[in-house]
């Protein structure tokens, strides 16, 4: 059975103009009317033809940039607006954790504010007098209860906004970016309700920028962009999808529109190369006698990816064309953090590879066997130059690629590794 | 429309709730409290009489003495029906965040409004009891029978029209303040602060045209004038009227239910 079905919803935001408004309601009252009349000055296409089905007892992420309509695809599902044509069907009492606490009073006692926004949130009196202690509780306001809640602090105020909504036990909770905000302590609370809730066979829909909580909770995701629905399943898929796709805007946004490359007058050793390597800041120079034309991360399965999770296999792929024939050339790569530490870098020449010749078209690739490195987004060199270092091109932390990760280890590097214990220590979840 | 008024009806413990919020809230943190129910109104009426008796004594109709005890009986329910409507083309509004957040009937605010209104009323009718007690007035039993029905009639054209001026405020701001100068207007055309018979026939006439008119004079007939009450069929007429008045507000407010979200 499906909790929630979504059939080719479009929903369209007007602007009307003040003059307008002043225009139309003369004519509203005149002619009796109310909103016939009104053209809007503006129009806004937050969604365009999304249809999707939420089976129930699933937990479903929907991912994508600011402005893609997900909250508004949240509201329609919660019911706060219709969408302008399409159908948006859910089965079962729905709770939305949209904006916690947004129908408290600040005048009156959190006590009052409990009974008030749980009534809101359609539950009956006698069901929150029921669940009244485990609200307080779950919020740990035992103390302040009483207070009016304008004395409370934002964290307080917030706890108990979640506590009432995730009480109502709802068949399906949406859950708008809402832990995005609140301390850590809190959050794994959060995090271990929403758990218990998939245990009990609810079913959550989370619009939220932290993909790695999609990855790690959500049985199915889906990606908006700009209103459409560009890509929808498996969590995994969907994010490296989406990841691709922002790593290239980024990148277009970098450079000029020509292959994402920026493309500076080719130089021999100009001015444009920085005195201090590894103090450089991203760019591209060299002579161009040989030229790096594309640079691809490749996972396991072949195909190009910008996100790897640790430990996963990496291909390293730049294209190269060299103008005329060179003997002296040598392929370099290195890969920095984005605070621009270098985590490793080597090239052919110090690996004692002898170069014979490059001419014409062609292609190099590393192949690191296990990208040992802890989650973060890492930035990649790639060159081909000289043997004396000097460059022919030379790509400076143009490349972006990110390490996902399960296990919030610190540091750069994780070596391959695992714990044993002996004697009295009892330990277990560590995967060996 | 059906089902939308099935769930109003289940949401009506969250009224009730937020009826007793209001007036938990509005009043906590002022020293005087509750006292401004009836404060506000008194001040009122002692401009009024102020007015009347000491800077022009001679305006006021014969026979209404004393003048500031008819004029109580108007000013009290005006209160209620003026500030209800202000507060109502504001109330949407103001509580934007919530109707753009929380999934709940939007016509409650509007509806909490006017039965807040209600309270304040009720709590100012011992008010008025004492000001009939103080100046020896003798109240007719049988025409306070009358009474309910009248605050009930009155209820149920504020509720029409807060309805209808909550959902259109949202759409066209200028009402908010068109309202306001309206409601001194709307003030003036009604007989409160003078009697209907004193105005020339053709103004009577237009005055006839305003509902609260008739009610004003209920109010004035049932507690002030001696003597049984003989404008039921009058009062009945626009009990019939404010029903349409209620009807036609919520449709306008379920017209424009799906809207709110977006324009507040």
């Amino acid at each position: 059975m499906n909790a929630i079905e979504v059939r080719d919803v479009h929903k369209v935001y007007r602007r009307y103009g003040r003059r307008k408004h002043f225009g139309t309601l003369k004519s509203a009252l005149l002619s009796g009317g109310v909103l016939r009349q009104m053209r809007p000055d503006e129009v806004l296409q937050a969604l365009n033809g999304v249809s999707f089905d939420v089976a129930a007892g699933r937990t479903f992420g929907i991912i994508g940039r600011n402005g893609s309509g997900k909250s508004t695809m949240l509201k329609l599902i919660a019911g706060i607006g219709k969408p302008t044509s399409g159908i948006v069907r859910v089965n079962g009492r729905v709770s939305a954790l949209i904006e916690l606490g947004a129908g408290f009073h600040p005048e009156i006692s959190g006590r009052e504010n409990v009974f008030i926004n749980g009534m809101m949130l359609g539950l009956t009196k006698r069901e929150i007098a029921r669940r009244f202690d485990e609200i307080v509780s779950f919020a740990e306001l035992e103390p302040f209860i009483d207070a009016p809640v304008k004395t409370y602090s934002s964290g307080m105020y917030m706890r108990l906004g979640f506590a009432v909504a995730i009480n109502v036990d709802p068949d399906v909770l949406l859950v708008d970016e809402v832990l995005a905000v609140g301390d850590e302590a809190f959050t794994h609370k959060c995090l271990d309700k929403f758990a218990e809730f998939r245990r009990r066979g609810r079913t959550v829909l989370l619009v939220t920028h932290a993909l790695d909580l999609v990855t790690r909770f959500c049985d199915d995701a889906l990606w908006l962009d700009a209103g459409t629905a560009r890509a929808h399943g498996d969590p995994k898929r969907v994010i490296d999808a989406y990841l691709m796709d922002v790593a290239a805007a980024e990148d277009a946004g970098l450079s000029n529109p020509k292959s994402q490359i920026p493309n500076p007058k080719p130089q021999e050793e100009g001015p444009d190369q920085p005195a201090d390597l590894f103090k450089a800041s991203e760019g591209r120079w060299g002579s161009r006698e040989v030229e790096i034309t594309a640079v691809e991360f490749l996972a396991r399965d072949g195909r190009p990816a910008h996100v790897f999770q640790s430990g996963d296999p990496v291909q390293i792929r730049m294209r190269v064309r060299a103008a005329a024939p060179v003997t002296d050339f040598a392929f370099g790569i290195a890969i920095f953090t984005v605070e621009g530490v270098c985590c490793y870098g080597t090239n052919t020449h110090i690996e004692g590879a002898a170069p014979d010749e490059l001419s014409g078209d062609g292609e190099v690739t590393l192949s690191i066997d296990r990208l040992d490195l802890v989650a973060g987004t890492y930035k990649v060199d790639v060159a081909v130059h000289r043997q004396n270092g000097a460059p022919y091109d030379y790509h400076r932390l143009l490349y972006t690629l990110r390490v996902a990760s399960s296990v919030k280890d610190t540091g750069i590097f994780r070596p391959p590794h695992r714990w044993t214990c002996s004697g009295g220590i009892r330990i277990s979840g560590l995967h060996s | 429309m059906l089902a939308n008024l099935k769930q109003l009806f289940r949401y009506r413990a969250l009224i009730q709730s937020l009826v007793a919020r209001e007036l938990n809230a509005r009043y906590r943190g002022s020293l005087l409290g509750f006292f401004w129910s009836f404060v506000n109104p008194l001040l009122l009426l002692l401009i009024y009489t102020f007015i009347f008796t000491v800077v022009m004594p001679g305006v006021r109709g014969a026979g209404l003495e004393p003048f500031s005890l008819f004029m109580f009986c108007g000013i009290l329910p005006w209160t209620w029906f003026s500030s209800s409507l202000l507060e109502s083309s504001n109330v949407l509004i103001a509580g934007g965040n919530l109707i753009r957040k929380v999934l709940f009937p939007a016509e409650v605010l509007p509806i909490v409004t006017v039965l807040a209104g209600l309270v304040h009323f009720l709590f100012g009718l011992p008010i008025l009891a004492a000001f009939f007690l103080y100046y020896r007035v003798p109240l007719t039993a049988t025409d306070l029978l009358w009474l309910p029905l009248v605050i009930a009639i009155q209820l149920i054209l504020t509720l029409g029209l807060a309805l209808m001026v909550s959902a259109l405020t949202v759409h066209f701001r200028d009402l908010r303040d068109l309202l306001a100068n309206l409601m001194t207007l709307w003030f003036f055309a009604t007989p409160i602060v003078y009697p209907l018979s004193q105005a020339p026939e053709r103004v009577r006439r237009l005055l006839n045209f305003n509902p609260f008119t008739h009610l004003a004079v209920a109010y004035q007939q049932v507690l002030f004038v001696p003597g049984p009450f003989e404008q039921w069929p009058r009062l009945l007429a626009i009990g019939a009227a404010s029903v349409m008045v209620l009807v036609l507000g919520y449709v306008v407010f379920d017209r424009l239910r799906d809207t709110l979200a977006e324009e507040v």
